[in-house]
């Protein structure tokens, strides 16, 4: 899971496999963020403004794409979420839990 | 082998508090116990919304959680206020405390007659039994008697990131000196149970594992609703987490690395040694009363977002990674480990940092929550009321 922070990042990407970084302070809309991603340190134009402890797209991630950190599955994109982009819930959903999706299911 | 100061019970148990704890059997004695605390300074109630037109196994949760909490090794003796015709029989209460040894007295409003007798009776009864209490000192006993449970709330981005893989940090320490550890919150593994299913130490525990996590799923699903918005909760999302799997994931590194040894009910007895899954709602103060109903001695807790939350007979311990929030309510803090997000320490020393706290609180060093007071008591419901 999560490990050892290096000072000097404006935001972290937990494991290798993962599509998504966590600001580590509040980064503006057009600013270029210096990324840890293990040993290196990967620089991303923001698209968005993203808050402290919110999500960044590292890469762009299709639509319907099963979406990961901590190097597990966190939900599934809902649109095309390009590099830079805050990825919250407005453009990612959870797969577990959707009671709402049960209800559709057994009225189709 | 290591040691510590704690108060020895009779059953062998040890308690690192000597709470007299005062226990309504039902709702309408709350207020008969809460006027007796008032006058009986360090005595602690509880109390509830329960005890009355419930059946069958929402009745026994109920039992359970308060027998529970009377038998928590932190309390060294009970009062029972029933009102005398209740469901929950106040009689069969008294004698499953009693099996632990300490002082057990009982008595119901009804026969008493009525609330000022009731409250003038207690008071009395409770000024002894808390004279006894304060007579009793701390000796050396094991460190590996300790049992601490593990929660997350009110939890943001930080909380995956630092806090709760420094409390994973403490929750091996405990481990190998022999003590227990008990993570619970079985909605807030969902998405996250694999994880865990790997390191249960039979096939039956890990079937068990995925059984309560699928039970808990289909009652979402009956409910007809998207768990987002209830969990991960309003709070939660504006901290960053965007689905219940977000949050789960964040959430499981705050037990540690160890094996599971076994998957408990709420409230049941927490076994000795090593680590294990207790059944619960994510629901913070159900979560923590079940916790110490099965015999935890400390909660430790971590939250981004920022909670008073405390506990009627155990001290729990707030830790955080988010250090503006620490800064704006440290009142309620007590271990601040946000140096792990600036890279100034690492997640091993802040662990270090939150063990070294455990022990100090298990010597009798007060919470944050204890110095203000919280005691927050509630018993998850599986039934309607009749």
């Amino acid at each position: 899971m999560a490990g050892d922070i290096q000072a000097g990042a404006d935001a972290l990407v937990v494991d290798s496999k993962d599509h998504v970084a966590t600001a580590l302070r509040d980064l503006n809309e057009g600013e270029t963020a210096a990324i840890r991603r293990g040993e290196e340190l990967i620089e991303i134009k923001l698209l968005d403004a993203v808050a402290f402890g919110h999500k960044i797209a590292i890469a762009e991630i299709p639509n319907g794409t099963e979406v990961r950190k901590y190097g597990e599955v966190i939900g599934r994109s809902t649109v095309v979420i390009e590099a830079g982009r805050h990825v919250h819930v407005h453009n990612i959903e959870g797969i577990r839990g959707r009671g709402d999706q049960a209800v559709k299911e057994a009225q189709a | 082998m290591k040691t510590f100061k704690a108060y020895q019970r009779a059953n062998g148990d040890i308690g690192i508090r000597n709470h007299l704890l005062i226990i309504p059997t039902v709702i309408c004695s709350n207020q008969v116990c809460n006027r007796i605390v008032q006058m009986v300074p360090d005595a602690v109630a509880i109390p509830h919304q329960h005890g009355c037109s419930q059946i069958g196994a929402d009745k026994d949760r109920t039992f359970e959680v308060l027998a529970g909490t009377g038998k928590n090794p932190n309390v060294g003796a009970v009062i029972i206020i029933s009102l005398g015709c209740e469901v929950v029989d106040p009689i069969a209460l008294a004698e499953e405390i009693r099996k632990t040894g300490k002082p057990v007295e009982v008595f119901d409003i009804q026969t008493v007659g009525g609330s000022v007798k009731a409250i003038q009776y207690g008071i009395e009864l409770a000024k002894r039994m808390k004279a006894d209490l304060d007579r009793q000192e701390r000796v050396d006993v094991p460190l590996s008697k300790l049992k601490v449970g593990v929660k997350c709330g009110g939890s943001d981005a930080t909380s995956g990131l630092a806090s709760n893989p420094a409390l994973g940090v403490a929750a091996d320490r405990l481990i190998d000196d022999g003590g227990t550890i008990v993570i619970g919150e079985t909605t807030e593994i969902i998405g996250a149970e694999h994880v865990l299913a790997e390191r249960c130490v039979t096939p039956e525990i890990k079937e068990r594992l995925y059984y309560i996590v699928d039970r808990f799923e289909k009652e979402v699903d009956r409910m007809g609703a998207d768990m987002r918005g209830g969990n991960p909760s309003p709070g939660n999302i504006a901290g960053g987490l965007s689905t219940i799997e977000e949050k789960s994931l964040g959430c499981i590194s705050k037990c540690g690395t160890s094996p599971i040894r076994g998957v408990i009910e709420y409230a049941e007895d927490i076994p000795e040694t090593g680590l294990y899954f207790m059944d619960s709602p994510g629901n913070d103060i159900e979560c923590v009363s079940g916790m110490a109903a099965g015999g935890a001695h400390i909660v430790c807790f971590t939250t981004g977002r920022g909670t008073p939350t405390g506990a009627a007979v155990i001290p729990v311990i707030k830790i955080t990674g988010n250090g503006k929030m620490f800064a704006h309510m440290e009142d309620n803090m007590d271990v601040d480990v946000s140096q792990i997000l600036s890279g100034t320490m690492s997640i091993e020393a802040s662990g270090d940092a939150i063990w070294k706290e455990i022990q100090e609180v298990a010597e009798g060093k007060l919470t944050k929550a204890e110095i203000l007071g919280h005691q927050e008591f509630s018993i998850n419901r599986i039934g309607p009321s009749l």
